[in-house]
């Protein structure tokens, strides 16, 4: 079963819909019980670092979370799921994250050109950096859906896949057990679905 | 590279789609739901669902048909019409909506994107906005083309997108229905004056409309059409082809 962290942040009806049509048991949850019962975890998140960061603690899910990545369970971010995931967040001002990938949130407009739109929204190709299980239903140059203005940066040896955008903004990244990707599966059509399927299978 | 989006348009009343010229003579198409699958399946980037019932017993039905969608549907899903209230945004966000655009409910109430922006953040808030040119400027008009506001259009869609609306759906009242292309010079004003993604609406009637519309608005990030898919005179597959042949960024499956 999967346990997707309801902590107050976005809207998990499509990411709860998306597991339940590839066939994976899901659960939008906030009981420490439920979550350590479940074979994997996703964690979502949409909005900004800071509040996002701050409802993590305060819910108590930022420990759990923190818990069970150290126990080896396979843990997903999405979007800003992921950020959260890394050290620090600089958005509007300097934000600790939970620090389970080595890196730092920072905006994208400190390294893309100046004519791009902000936020990057709309469909952009991977490209892979690292060999991963996660893309094993997945070819490079498959599309899939973004919507952000933050990219995880100073995290070289996390990268699993970039996206171009003026510059390579991360586009997913691992530490061990723990995965995160900045677009969005579960509105990335097929393509998003076999890195969901890829995920519940890892 | 980032890609341009094909997003096809369903106005959804009493649980069908439909289509009208120049907003009358609505004429019924089919389900909601088998065109959103069909479409996903043919390519399409995106979805707009607009809910133009007025009746609560419709919105009801709308809302059903919304949470069908979002859990057979896994593309991004843009829900517009009637929505007047944090509380409309919440409605629909919760039956699986990516994004909530407001047009009427803005003009009455412009503090609602501000509010919305803050609660869901920018990339949720579409501004929608249909305009037409009134004594050689354009206006913005409201509850759906008919009434004129008085409003300078350029001005109203810099205000919005100022109180943190992400993305813009320009809709020219005045190619709307014709089928005779895009309204290049009012999507080229609009393209200049904000630096959020802007989504052509209004006027395509072929795949030429498309390709002359990413061609001479190289800005612009998205085109939207609805009877023309609706009635198979141009097919999502066929159009992202030719937009490939011509070198325009495209998302193929």
């Amino acid at each position: 079963m999967v346990a997707i962290i309801d902590y107050g942040v976005g809207n998990l009806f499509s990411l709860k819909s998306s597991l339940k049509a590839i066939g994976a048991d899901a659960v939008v949850t906030a009981d420490e019980k439920v979550i350590a019962e479940a074979d994997r975890i996703i964690l979502p998140g949409v909005g900004a670092f800071e509040d996002a960061a701050r409802k993590l603690r305060e819910s108590g899910m930022a420990d759990v979370v923190k818990k069970e990545a150290a126990a080896g369970k396979p843990m997903l971010g999405i979007c800003l799921g992921m950020q959260l995931m890394f050290d620090k967040g600089y958005e509007y001002g300097e934000h600790e994250g939970l620090g389970l990938i080595h890196g730092n949130v920072r905006p994208i407009s400190d390294v893309i050109p100046e004519g791009y739109k902000i936020p990057h929204i709309g469909w952009n190709l991977l490209k892979f950096k690292k060999e991963s299980p996660l893309f094993k239903y997945i070819n490079e140059g498959d599309y899939v859906y973004f919507v952000h203005s933050y990219y995880a940066a100073d995290c070289d040896d996390a990268v699993l896949a970039v996206t171009e955008y003026g510059a390579d903004l991360t586009a997913a990244a691992a530490n061990g057990n723990v995965y995160g990707c900045q677009f969005h599966p579960e509105k990335s059509g097929n393509v998003g679905m076999k890195i969901l399927k890829a995920f519940v299978e890892l | 590279m980032i890609t341009k989006r094909i997003i096809p348009c369903l106005d959804v009343k009493d649980g069908r789609v439909v289509k009208g010229v120049n907003f009358e003579n609505l004429g019924d198409v089919a389900s909601p739901v088998d065109m959103a699958k069909i479409y996903t399946s043919s390519g399409a980037d995106e979805l707009v669902f607009y809910d133009i019932t007025a009746s609560a017993e419709g919105r009801r039905i709308f809302t059903d048909i919304l949470t069908e969608t979002a859990s057979n549907v896994f593309i991004p899903l843009t829900v517009g019409g009637g929505i007047n209230s944090v509380a409309d945004f919440d409605r629909v966000l919760k039956c699986g909506a990516d994004k909530v655009s407001v047009n009427s409910g803005a003009i009455r109430n412009p503090g609602i994107i501000t509010e919305a922006a803050k609660l869901y953040g920018d990339q949720c808030v579409v501004l929608s906005c249909d305009i037409k040119r009134v004594n050689g400027e354009f206006r913005v008009f409201a509850r759906g083309g008919r009434d004129d506001t008085g409003m300078e259009a350029i001005e109203w869609i810099r205000r919005c997108v100022g109180m943190g609306a992400g993305e813009v759906v320009v809709n020219s009242i005045d190619t709307d229905g014709v089928k005779g292309g895009f309204d290049i010079e009012m999507l080229d004003a609009v393209c200049k004056a904000v630096s959020v993604p802007v989504i052509a609406s209004g006027g395509a009637g072929s795949i030429d409309d498309f390709i002359e519309l990413f061609r001479k608005v190289p800005t612009i990030d998205a085109g939207l059409a609805a009877s023309i898919f609706h009635f198979g005179e141009v097919s999502i597959s066929d159009l992202k082809d030719r937009m490939a042949a011509e070198g325009i960024p495209v998302r193929r499956l």
